[in-house]
């Protein structure tokens, strides 16, 4: 198949869907690769460097929409673009179903083919083709060197012979691949670092890259990132005014605030107010993430940057990755590298678009002139979900109780059979014709203690086994006993070997007791 | 024969037994419990010194001093990596005492029976209302308190009482050869016998035929002694037991010992309910079926963990393949010490998985010098120990244990194993088919379906090992061949002490 990267069209974008180490890669799939002349100039990457890596490098965007049967490009393709699309060709882009929706329909219309890089399910397998995250990463690494580009003073605190200055302290809201992209860099910066999520689960990974978790003085059962893919959900009026509480709290003290909360399809939430803002020191930096969905600060112009009248610079910028456009274009084209791999399983450049692989199907919104949006819900949950002391909210009161209900029943089933069974042997063996009351006396503490037995040892920790084993070798020498009663005996031969076996049993006993002590002293906490 | 006191005192051991048994629930608890059961033991000894063993106490306490000396002996100079061997010779001891006692319970049989004989009377023979004609009142006296105990009962019990000790008898003889065996095969060159043994599994030409027909041989024997065929039959059917018990576990190769160990433990309990049933002595029987089947189960847990069924681990080995083994591709790439310091510098996590190759190699206190070095630095080192390493059911926590490692790093296969591929270095420290890929991708792999350790998924995966052979079940591991895995050849110990002056 021939695999084609065009010029990005839209105004100010850098980035390119291809690179020559990609396009080594892609070649070993069995695929060939061709790029329209100049499209690799803006991020670092030249016709040349190309042609060397056995690219075919094309005139013009038209003959290279005609050529290839797959394009590979960044941003969503534009009217022109569009009409360019012919039935039976692959798109790979950024490609949002629902701002896009007229577009989608189109290209379904016209019978092509559209992966849209949005909608890579987040489960571990297609991480290596998640470019939202990769370009996330770039995204907060970006916001804090555009905010330290803006902000007069160092991030890390230092006494210095010309005066003390105070370490910076940056907020990061919203603790996504962005914001702990951010996180990481303002960190290693120097700067104090406090975060703050509205899924109090990613706390931990916040603070492993080295900030402080603002927590919420609320109590509200937060719903687990799990259940919607690792995304944040709506939160409820209640907990965002807890929230809005919080940040006023803390407006006046920090110096740069990043704000990354974004809700997938929906307008990006309101969380740093107009009064925040006035609150702020002058001089202090707001960086808008969320600007391309009108922003988590009112005050943000989109792709501009402001200073309001008490002198708080707010940067609206929504095309980091592009500034960084070389970086972003070698992760971006290796994620299309990676989706290639799994559309090509044989490595014999013919593409298998195998609507059965959730991670295909679910990034595909169009095939086989079908809009294939939304996709059923993956077969493999995103992140394992959280432990909690209350069981998942998803079964509602009535499913719960039916299920216990059944479980108890297997149970019950279970441990009648057994009981009946064993009962059946037990009377049996009382049924037996001239079963001596003497012996049925001595079975009855025999099974009971096989059932005490069973019973504890379940319990016993897997790190105990082998002190367990020595225990019990230990106590199995009660045999002893046999061999005590029987020593006093009148004949010569019962007393030497009831004697040798006292004196083995002994070695047991001693022996066993020892070593379990031995070994159980070993076991320290750290 | 028993005073109240005596029952009274028995019924004060057999719960402190089940609390010992219980309390290893926990580590902390577990140090309390074994008191517990030093306690009980002494309770039950001393009961029994002053009730119906007070024939002889005087020679009893001596010899109970002797074993006391060799016990402590043996317990305080074995080194922590030989506790699979040592705990396998007690339980032969266990045995051996159980077909003592057993013994012992059959010349008592006779002897009461000659008595009898010589008063003109039989053994067990009862009157018009179902009462046993006893014995004279002063032969009767005469009697130790076992031979009251027989000369009291019917013909019926008398009958019982002879199942009973042949089964006391025969599982007592199994668990000692089985034990010996064991011993040797565990130990392997550092053994005391003066024989060895192959560690693999052998098998005398006939294989199972051989172990069916001395098992038939048994039932046969026991049916002659039970119509009285006097005690020949009985040493003949200890002989049979002795053979199936040596020949048993001549069969099963030393992976499988872990299991093994746990089920002559669990023989060596029930051979001791028998002989309680043929003494008449309920403590016996309690701590017998309570040792009994916490044996079976630890067997029963090992088992599952190696996903194979009981009857197949007792039967011997693996069975054979199903079809052709996946061929191994790739080749082994060695690494030096430097190569594996410079990634562990470089790692942030890092997850150590402890194998049989560890203890033999008495490397645990140079893996825990490695596991401090790294945590100062601030790397996230942990445990991964499989159910099954090792030689004996949590053998290697153990071994950590002895080598100060904190317990709460250990994590068990459960909790660890989703981690690996979040872990930048696995190292694997002589341990093989727990590690075993095989066991997931080739369903001809006579390991097929066993849970194991996936530290293959782990960025970097090093291996400890002695050299390019295979492990001890004889099975070619395909980790060894893959990309991300380098092969770290020597000794464990030395390799570790190598590499240990360069971790900074």
């Amino acid at each position: 198949m021939k695999i084609g990267t065009p010029k990005e069209t839209a105004q100010g974008e850098n980035r390119v869907a291809m690179t020559p180490e990609s396009a080594g890669q892609l070649q070993k799939l069995g695929h060939s690769c061709l790029i329209e002349t100049g499209a690799g100039d803006a991020a670092g990457f030249s016709d040349a460097d190309y042609e060397s890596a056995g690219v075919e490098v094309v005139k013009t965007a038209a003959a290279l929409w005609k050529a290839a049967d797959i394009v590979a490009k960044v941003r969503v393709p534009d009217e022109s673009e569009m009409k360019k699309l012919r039935e039976g060709q692959t798109l790979i882009s950024f490609f949002s179903p629902v701002a896009d929706e007229a577009k989608m329909n189109k290209a379904a219309e016209k019978g092509a083919t559209v992966i849209a890089m949005e909608m890579i399910p987040r489960i571990s397998r297609a991480q290596k083709m998640d470019a939202l995250s990769s370009m996330a990463n770039i995204a907060g690494y970006r916001a804090v060197i555009e905010a330290g580009n803006n902000f007069g003073r160092f991030f890390t605190g230092q006494i210095t012979a010309a005066g003390k200055v105070p370490p910076a302290k940056v907020l990061v809201v919203g603790a996504g691949v962005a914001g702990l992209a951010a996180i990481g860099t303002s960190t290693s910066l120097g700067a104090i670092t406090y975060a703050f999520d509205v899924r109090p689960e990613v706390a931990e990974q916040v603070e492993s890259m080295g900030a402080e978790f603002v927590y919420l003085d609320f109590e509200e059962e937060q719903q687990d990132g799990a259940a919607t893919g690792g995304y944040a959900s709506v939160s409820s009026p209640e907990f965002r005014e807890a929230q809005l509480a919080k940040f006023r709290e803390l407006a006046s003290e920090v110096d740069i605030v990043i704000t990354t909360a974004l809700i997938p399809n929906r307008e990006a939430p309101e969380l740093w107010t107009e009064d925040m803002v006035e609150a702020m020191k002058p001089g202090s930096v707001i960086v808008d993430l969320a600007a391309e969905k009108g922003g988590n600060c009112k005050l943000t112009v989109m792709d501009e940057k402001i200073v309001t009248d008490n002198g708080v610079t707010i940067i609206g910028y929504t095309d980091f990755p592009s500034r960084m456009a070389t970086q972003a274009s070698t992760l971006y084209a290796t994620n299309i590298r990676h989706l290639m791999t799994d559309l090509t399983p044989e490595k014999d450049g013919v593409v298998n678009h195998n609507m059965e692989d959730d991670v295909i199907r679910g990034a595909t919104i169009a095939h086989a002139k079908d809009v294939t949006f939304p996709p059923p819900p993956p077969k493999v949950a995103a992140i394992a979900q959280q432990k909690k002391k209350e069981p998942a909210k998803e079964l509602t009161a009535e499913e719960k109780a039916a299920q216990e209900v059944a479980a108890f029943k297997a149970q019950t089933k279970n441990q009648v059979t057994l009981l009946a069974v064993g009962a059946a042997v037990v009377l049996g063996i009382g049924l037996i014709p001239g079963m001596p009351a003497s012996f049925m006396q001595h079975f009855i503490v025999f099974v009971l203690s096989v059932f005490i037995g069973f019973q504890v040892i379940w319990n016993v920790a897997h790190s105990l086994h082998t002190p367990l084993m020595a225990v019990t070798n230990a106590i199995s020498s009660i045999i002893i006993l046999g061999a005590l009663i029987q020593v006093g005996s009148s004949s010569w031969l019962i007393t030497i070997l009831a004697a040798l076996g006292i004196f083995m049993a002994s070695v047991n006993i001693f022996g066993g007791f020892l070593v379990t002590r031995r070994m159980l002293a070993m076991f320290q906490k750290s | 024969m028993e005073n109240a006191f005596t029952i009274a005192a028995y019924v004060v051991a057999a719960i402190l037994f089940i609390l010992s048994l219980g309390g290893l629930s926990g580590q902390e608890s577990a140090k309390r419990a074994v008191w517990y059961g030093i306690v009980g033991m002494g309770i039950a000894v001393l009961a029994t010194l002053f009730g119906p063993g007070s024939g002889l106490w005087l020679a009893s306490l001596v010899l109970i001093a002797g074993g006391a000396a060799v016990g402590y002996q043996l317990a305080t100079k074995v080194e922590m990596t030989q506790m699979p061997e040592l705990v396998a010779i007690m339980h032969s001891l266990v045995g051996l005492a159980a077909v003592f006692v057993g013994f012992n319970a059959d010349i008592m049989i006779n002897y009461i029976g000659n008595l009898y004989e010589t008063q003109g009377l039989v053994l067990g023979a009862v009157d018009g209302d179902g009462l046993v004609i006893g014995l004279p009142k002063e032969a009767y006296d005469g009697l130790s308190a076992f031979g009251k105990l027989i000369a009291k009962k019917s013909g019926v019990e008398i009958g019982i009482l002879r199942v009973e000790l042949v089964l006391g008898i025969w599982i007592g003889a199994v668990t000692f050869t089985g034990s010996v065996i064991a011993y040797a095969k565990l130990a392997g060159g550092s053994s005391m016998l003066p024989f060895s043994v192959d560690t693999g599994a052998k098998k005398l030409p006939g294989g199972h035929l051989l172990n069916a027909g001395a098992a038939a041989l048994s039932v046969l024997l026991l049916i002659v002694y039970l119509s009285g065929g006097g005690s020949w039959a009985l040493v003949l059917l200890t002989l049979a037991g002795l053979f199936i018990g040596y020949h048993l576990i001549m069969g099963i190769g030393g992976a499988d010992m872990p299991v093994v160990v746990s089920m002559l433990n669990s023989y060596s309990g029930w051979a001791a309910a028998a002989i309680g049933f043929s003494l008449g002595n309920d403590l016996l029987i309690v701590v017998g079926a309570l040792v009994g089947s916490s044996g079976a189960i630890l067997s029963y847990i090992m088992c599952k963990a190696m996903n194979r069924s009981f009857v197949s681990v007792i039967l011997g080995g693996f069975g054979g393949p199903a079809g052709e083994q996946m061929a191994v591709e790739g080749e082994q790439i060695a690494i030096d010490a430097d190569g594996v310091a410079t990634a562990l510098n470089e790692a942030d996590s890092v997850i150590i998985i402890p194998g049989y190759g560890m203890a033999v190699a008495q490397a645990q206190g140079a893996v825990s010098e490695l596991v401090k070095k790294l945590r100062a630095k601030g790397k996230n080192v942990r445990f991964a120990i499989h159910p099954v390493a090792g030689r004996l059911p949590g053998h290697m926590n153990v071994l950590l244990a002895e080598a100060k490692v904190p317990y709460d790093i250990v994590m068990e296969m459960d909790e660890i194993n989703d981690d690996f591929p979040d872990t930048d270095v696995a190292i694997v420290i002589g341990s093989n088919d727990i590690v075993n890929p095989a066991a997931q991708d080739d369903p001809n792999s006579p390991i097929a379906g066993m849970p194991v350790l996936e530290c293959w998924k782990a960025k970097q995966v090093f291996v400890s090992k002695r050299g390019q052979g295979t492990g001890y079940s004889g099975i070619e591991n395909p980790l060894f061949f893959k990309d991300n895995t380098r092969m770290f050849y020597g000794d464990a110990k030395a390799s570790l002490d190598k590499l240990l002056p360069m971790i900074d």
